[in-house]
């Protein structure tokens, strides 16, 4: 390019950040946290949770007792990761794919069913209790993240909020507007963003021209980080780091999971009409579980007998689970009401009164 | 009493409502050192400094998404939105998250945000600086709107929007910032909400507005008592949720209604009002409910906005009419 001779005044790097190759092994010196093996086989045991309680969630689904359900096939690691890194005190923002970290944090597995079962109790869940709900309107959380930074800053809180957020979302002038102010202010926030390479049924290609997602947090002067989603030793480590600097007034940061939807975008979804097979066979070979599993087996973490008794362990708990979901009272229709305001205004009262028969609207 | 403007109650609340409570931040474009572009937090940053008077990038959905994550952690903010014609870019946060989120969490999370703007037209202001768009607030299940029509209602109610647990959109009415003078007492007392206040009393008519277009209602009033007709006239003053006992007991009394907004017609918030009256005080009615309001047309530019909006004598023939009628 002609550039006339004209001086460089800026440079910006992008770093990508990996441990573990998709058959176990070790690409460089792990992080100081890996040698607990029981950190290492508790972020394994969740995202096996995970993956049996999306399981059943689908077949809930495909049966009539559940709503439309997001899975998170294939990017186990990120939720789950992330949240492990984070402080009771902090707030995770999550977006609706992120039921590993809503799980991480205390959130009961019924809750979670009976907010894709249609119920707002769901929201009102036993994990943190100043956490955000599942953020539907895509990237939306994101200028909730830097309001309630904020609200950390002016009361010198040393929490950090934490905000989840898909490829998709980085497109959103939300997610945008949310990190510039985030940079301006040196916010304590981290935004991960799980680039999991479809949303819906646009590629990345098609989502942004930008070389990785993580340069975008350079427009909103801060690091951004590209991790590889698949490897949790990576997520954890980068979520780690990205938390404690927050913490320390270092201001945001900004990380790029990238991993794999090997799943429908939803149960409303069919996958196979915008992607191949092919492809998502190719996609399995890098999957989270079986990384992590390869590494624990090989450094004798992990054997063949824990492996059964999760297995069991898991089916149990999401089968309790499931039965508390469905043994749920039914709310009466004109609960609807009861948190529309603090103290319900007299014209809506009317109106509550004539949903419960009492027929005076 | 000190005699003040609309726009210097409006700051004297914000100022009250900062001093009473360290939890109230302010947040705006503009607001910090230049005061806002109508004044409204003039000598605010200055008092309570730049962390609690803050001046945000130029973003809208910024500005109203922040507001959403500091009332989730028990702040109070107050957001400033320049004009109501850069108000769209949070409805997203209004609609989505604002008025639902106490709601969708059954309680666990709240959000006792206040979000500021001018409201209406006639100040001669470039496009997209005119708008009247309450009524499209006012479909919002779980929002509060509130729109002023003098300064002690400014002052008073602004507090209370403050105060509110829930989320409040608070339209200030632009033509009158500063035609609009009065007597303020800082007492910090904050007015009911939900409430329609009642400014005048008569027999014969009921005439039903709010904002900016209550100063055309009231001479409206006057010209007709010349006449010999006896207006009652009701600032409904809180849209969302709207005092429907006073609108009812005043339309039985008189038989009579004109609803006056500068907003357009079809779905403005008059159609609503004069819905409520078809089903709940038909029997009461002596005329056809009569709406005087903006045309369904954009809002015009400065040289032909003056013909949009309702006049005094637009509202004196509606209710002329309708006191003529059987």
């Amino acid at each position: 390019m002609p550039d006339g001779g004209l001086p460089v005044i800026a440079h910006f790097e992008v770093r990508h950040r990996n441990y573990l190759a998709p058959d176990g092994s070790i690409n460089r010196p792990l992080p100081p946290f890996a040698s607990d093996a029981g950190l290492l086989t508790a972020l394994y045991r969740a995202m096996m949770l995970l993956r049996n309680f999306d399981r059943k969630a689908v077949a809930l689904q495909r049966t009539g007792r559940l709503g439309t359900y997001a899975v998170s096939l294939g990017q186990e690691a990120v939720s789950v990761s992330v949240a492990s890194a984070m402080r009771e005190e902090d707030v995770l923002l999550p977006s609706y794919r992120d039921n590993g970290a809503l799980i991480w944090r205390g959130v009961k597995l019924e809750e979670i069913l009976l907010f894709w079962g249609g119920d707002e109790r769901g929201n009102h869940f036993s994990g943190p209790v100043q956490d955000f709900p599942f953020c539907v309107p895509v990237g939306s959380q994101a200028p909730h993240a830097a309001g309630v930074a904020y609200a950390f800053k002016l009361r010198k809180q040393p929490r950090v909020a934490v905000c989840m957020f898909g490829d998709g979302a980085t497109s959103k002038g939300d997610v945008y507007e949310a990190m510039n102010f985030a940079g301006v202010h040196k916010m304590p926030v981290v935004f991960v963003a799980t680039n999991n390479q479809w949303a819906i049924s646009v590629p990345l290609r098609l989502q942004t021209g930008c070389e990785t997602l993580a340069q975008k947090a350079i427009a909103a002067g801060f690091i951004g980080e590209q991790v590889d989603g698949s490897d949790v030793v990576a997520m954890r480590a980068a979520a780690e780091d990205a938390i404690a600097a927050a913490r320390e007034g270092q201001g945001p940061r900004f990380i790029e999971a990238v991993t794999y939807r090997l799943g429908d975008h939803t149960t409303s979804d069919d996958a196979l009409r915008y992607r191949s097979a092919d492809e998502v066979q190719a996609r399995w070979k890098e999957e989270p579980i079986t990384r992590l599993r390869s590494y624990l087996v090989g450094q004798k973490m992990w054997s063949k007998a824990e492996e059964e008794q999760l297995a069991a362990e898991c089916h149990e708990r999401v089968e309790a689970a499931v039965e508390r979901y469905l043994a749920a009272e039914p709310r009466r229709p004109e609960t609807m009401f009861d948190h529309l305001y603090a103290e319900l205004p007299e014209v809506y009262a009317a109106q509550r009164r004539e949903l419960a028969g009492e027929g005076d609207a | 009493m000190p005699e003040m403007t609309l726009v210097e109650a409006v700051n004297l609340a914000l100022a009250r409502a900062m001093e009473d409570d360290p939890d109230v931040v302010v947040l705006g474009e503009d607001v910090g050192i230049n005061g806002g572009v109508f004044r409204a937090t003039v000598g605010l940053q200055a008092r309570f400094g730049p962390e609690r008077v803050l001046d945000t990038p130029l973003a809208e959905l910024l500005i109203s998404g922040l507001c959403v994550g500091m009332a989730a952690q028990r702040l109070k903010p107050v957001g400033e939105i320049q004009f109501m014609g850069f108000l769209y870019p949070c409805i997203d946060q209004l609609v989505n998250h604002a008025s639902r989120i106490r709601n969708r969490t059954q309680g666990r999370l709240t959000c006792p945000m206040v979000l500021r703007t001018p409201h209406g037209a006639g100040i001669r202001a470039p496009e997209h600086h005119s708008e009247s768009t309450e009524a499209m607030l006012a479909h919002i299940p779980g929002l509060r709107v509130v729109i002023p029509s003098s300064p002690d209602r400014a002052y008073g109610l602004l507090l209370a929007a403050i105060r509110d647990p829930d989320p409040v959109v608070f339209l200030e009415p632009t033509r009158i910032y500063r035609a609009a003078k009065g007597e303020v007492e800082d007492n910090g007392e904050a007015l009911p909400l939900d409430v329609a206040f009642v400014l005048r009393e008569g027999r014969d008519v009921t005439l039903i507005s709010w904002g900016a277009m209550l100063k055309e209602t009231m001479a409206a009033a006057d010209a007709l008592a010349a006449d010999g007709i006896a207006a009652e006239v009701i600032d409904l003053a809180t849209l969302k949720p709207y005092d429907e006992a006073t609108v009812l007991g005043s339309v039985a009394k008189t038989g009579r209604c004109v609803i006056v907004h500068e907003a357009t017609r079809t779905g403005g918030f008059g159609a609503e009002i004069a819905a409520l009256i078809a089903e709940r005080a038909l029997t009461s009615l002596l005329a056809p409910v009569a709406r005087v309001t903006g045309y369904d047309t954009v809002i015009p530019m400065a040289r032909l906005e003056q013909h949009m909006m309702p006049s005094v004598g637009r509202i004196v023939t509606a209710a002329r009419k309708a006191c003529q009628f059987s």
